[in-house]
């Protein structure tokens, strides 16, 4: 054996041994949707590229935001990657919980991300997460019941046309319900959509000096609104209904129309999942004329806790799980109108994706939300169905108990506000508002 | 009889446990109670300093605290009512000789061994939902429109699952002791004219006393922590929020250690109450 061939072996030796030493087995949290268990199907091709592997700790949304949130805040350890939202992103962000990624590779073009995105996940201009999908909310209906009403969608409706829509399209006899709508208690289900809808009307959580709003008119115009049109048109029980209630009586032909988030479009076109897969257009969440839209705007995105000791495989994945060749290795095996939406906006020049049906209308979407400029009269809170301060999840959710109590009938939508106002009112004093 | 030596060998041998038992309960205790006078917001920049007794002023002055603990004592009061009667007519049903008594024997005590997450979804989602639920069907074969159960009927909603539950426990319980009733007592009874309500009356309930307290005391404990029902089910919503809901929300949901750690500290001094209430009132039974 000559000495060439020695140290080419040994070479090769080292080489091994120094790739098993980097692999690592990184611990990610997230969320139970299709999306990310799509994700974690596809894991073998990051472990082929990189040699790590991956346990995952799939949750259920409102679990994992409370597993997440109490690993973070003492410490835990337990998650290398964790799953957060635009909420959690900001705040953690200011406290230094999070690993910046401000040194993401070249290859990775960070500037790809749509900025509505970027912006979300952001504190100080640094992003602090990576968006696996973003979302807005918009109308999902009928065609073929809008038809029989002798109704025409229009590209951007006003709330008076869809409760009037609604009404045509209700036959109870035949179990279809003209508008289906969250209603469920919990800051992110009920209290996602009315806080959405509460901007079109002119409301806002609060004023400029951090006073809550509920005594005003258009927070009594939302929610007897809503209250009216639902028990007009909506469900039975729609005061417990959230996402996948209203997914699957939206599937199952029992709505007329549907608004929530626009990652439901490509459920309810499937034909393995929805029975009306064949007779669903899209338009944009309704306004009432006052400058601003019904929508919100969400990112479900990967976040790197600080302190992790395998911060370097952790921006790997990071990378892969959020990447552009991701979007490609979903679009090869499950088709391009299954690929993670509204993160990227190279995704919305390739012609293949422009040819989704519901392609445009979510970027429209998104593009229409703005976190920073949500409200008709000025506020001092970042974020469209959410106001980004840490106290909001523990009021939003009070509060939109006691809607969900209006709406189920147990008190009146005078008495759900005074309650909500106090309820408030007193959080953040008690906050040192 | 146990030598002085003997004796200190059994408690060395014994300490280990004893030390494993009394940490196992008092660092959690100490714990609580130490953060219930902190004021620590994790959210905020964690541990922020000495709070004194605002949190306990905070907590009980809340406009959740006092529905809070009305819900807690109706649905404990509820389920006990309902499992203590029907556990007794259920546990002399089962007494009885009858085809495939086994059988139904194990079938009545199945639901125990469900988690209650899992009931409680089957609940949700199986029977109550108005829309696909099985009670909604029935209702609409009679001509009725369908019960929206969980929002407007919902505080018997969680009692009917929570009770559903806790019926097997209370069952087995009562069937052992009426196992225990002496079946010659009861004939001279009969023999001598005693009709079958005064029968129970007199000889049934009076022997089932001591079943019926242990009953009531285990579920007690177990049935003011009450949690996974309320939250796969309405969340706290509808008026449904119990004392330890709120705790819950207190801490995990408003992020606020030291609050939710007060309100901890009243959920002992709660929980203390009913057990004493209870000794002295059923807990007398014991003693006979």
């Amino acid at each position: 054996m000559n000495t060439t061939i020695r140290v080419l072996m040994g070479a090769t030796a080292l080489s091994a041994v120094a790739l098993t030493a980097q692999a690592e087995t990184l611990t990610i949290a997230t969320v139970n949707n299709g999306d990310m268990i799509r994700m974690q199907g596809l894991t073998d091709d990051f472990t082929a590229k990189t040699g790590h592997t991956v346990e995952w700790v799939t949750l259920e949304e409102n679990v994992l935001r409370q597993r997440v949130t109490t690993d973070i805040s003492t410490k835990g350890g337990a998650f290398d990657i964790m799953t957060i939202g635009m909420y959690e992103t900001p705040i953690w962000g200011a406290n230094g919980w999070l690993v910046p990624l401000d040194n993401l590779s070249e290859e990775y073009d960070v500037d790809d991300i749509l900025p509505a995105m970027a912006g979300g996940l952001s504190h100080d201009g640094t992003l602090f997460a990576a968006p696996f999908y973003g979302e807005s909310s918009m109308i999902m209906y009928r065609t073929d019941l809008m038809e029989a009403a002798g109704l025409e969608m229009p590209d951007a409706p006003t709330w008076d046309f869809i409760r009037e829509a609604a009404a045509a399209m209700t036959d109870r006899d035949a179990e279809i319900n003209g508008i289906c709508l969250r209603g469920k208690a919990g800051w992110g289900e009920g209290g996602a959509f009315i806080t959405a809808m509460s901007n079109s009307f002119g409301a806002r959580w609060f004023d400029m000096d951090w006073k809550a709003q509920f005594d005003t008119q258009p927070w009594a115009d939302t929610l007897n609104f809503y209250k009216g049109m639902m028990d007009e048109s909506g469900p039975a029980g729609y005061a417990t209904n959230g996402f996948n209630e209203n997914l699957s009586l939206f599937q199952q032909g029992k709505c007329g129309m549907w608004i929530d988030a626009t990652v439901a479009a490509s459920f309810v076109t499937n034909p393995d999942d929805s029975t009306v897969a064949d007779s669903v257009g899209f338009a944009l969440a309704p306004d009432t004329g006052l400058g601003k839209r019904s929508n919100w705007l969400w990112a479900w995105a990967l976040a790197i806790p600080a302190g992790t000791q395998k911060q370097d495989a952790a921006v790997e994945f990071v990378e892969w799980a959020t990447s552009k060749s991701y979007i490609d290795l979903v679009a090869a095996n499950e088709g391009w109108a299954n690929v993670p939406p509204g993160a990227r906006t190279s995704l919305y020049e390739n012609p293949n994706y422009q040819a989704v049906p519901f392609a445009q209308k979510t970027l429209d979407s998104i593009l229409s939300a703005d976190p920073n400029n949500s409200t008709v009269e000025p506020s001092p809170y970042v974020g469209v169905q959410f106001a980004a301060i840490p106290e909001f999840a523990g009021i939003a959710t009070d509060v939109s108990q006691e809607f969900s109590a209006a709406y189920a009938g147990q008190q009146t939508v005078e008495e759900a506000l005074a309650k909500a106002q106090a309820i408030t009112t007193d959080a953040m004093e008690a906050a040192g508002y | 009889m146990a030598t002085q030596h003997s004796r200190s060998a059994a408690r060395i041998m014994m300490a280990p446990a004893v030390v494993l038992l009394l940490g196992w309960m008092l660092v959690p205790l100490i714990m609580t109670l130490y953060f219930s006078f902190r004021n620590y917001l994790p959210m905020r920049g964690g541990d922020l300093g000495w709070a004194g007794f605002d949190n306990y002023a905070r907590f009980v002055t809340s406009s959740a605290f006092w529905p809070s603990i009305f819900t807690t004592l109706i649905i404990v009061g509820s389920v006990l009512a309902i499992t203590v009667v029907l556990g007794v007519l259920l546990a002399i049903l089962l007494n009885q000789p009858m085809w495939g008594r086994g059988f139904v024997r194990i079938l009545v005590i199945a639901p125990f061994f469900v988690m209650p997450t899992v009931s409680a979804l089957v609940w949700k989602n199986m029977f109550m939902d108005p829309n696909y639920g099985l009670f909604a069907y029935l209702w609409k074969f009679f001509g009725a429109a369908p019960v929206e159960w969980l929002s407007q009927a919902s505080l018997p909603s969680i009692v009917i699952i929570v009770s559903w539950q806790w019926l097997p426990f209370a069952t087995l319980i009562l069937l052992t002791a009426i196992q225990s009733l002496d079946s010659e007592q009861l004939e001279a009874a009969e023999m001598d004219g005693a009709p079958a309500t005064k029968r129970f009356a007199f000889i049934t309930l009076p022997h089932l006393g001591r079943s019926i307290t242990v009953v009531i005391l285990i579920q007690t404990i177990f049935l003011l922590s009450i949690f996974a029902e309320i939250f796969v089910t309405t969340g706290g919503a509808f008026g449904t929020k119990t004392l330890s809901y709120l705790i819950f929300q207190r801490v995990l949901e408003s992020q606020n250690i030291g609050l939710g750690s007060a309100g901890g500290v009243y959920a002992i001094i709660l929980a203390n109450i009913v057990a004493i209430f209870l000794m002295r009132i059923v807990g007398k039974n014991l003693d006979a």
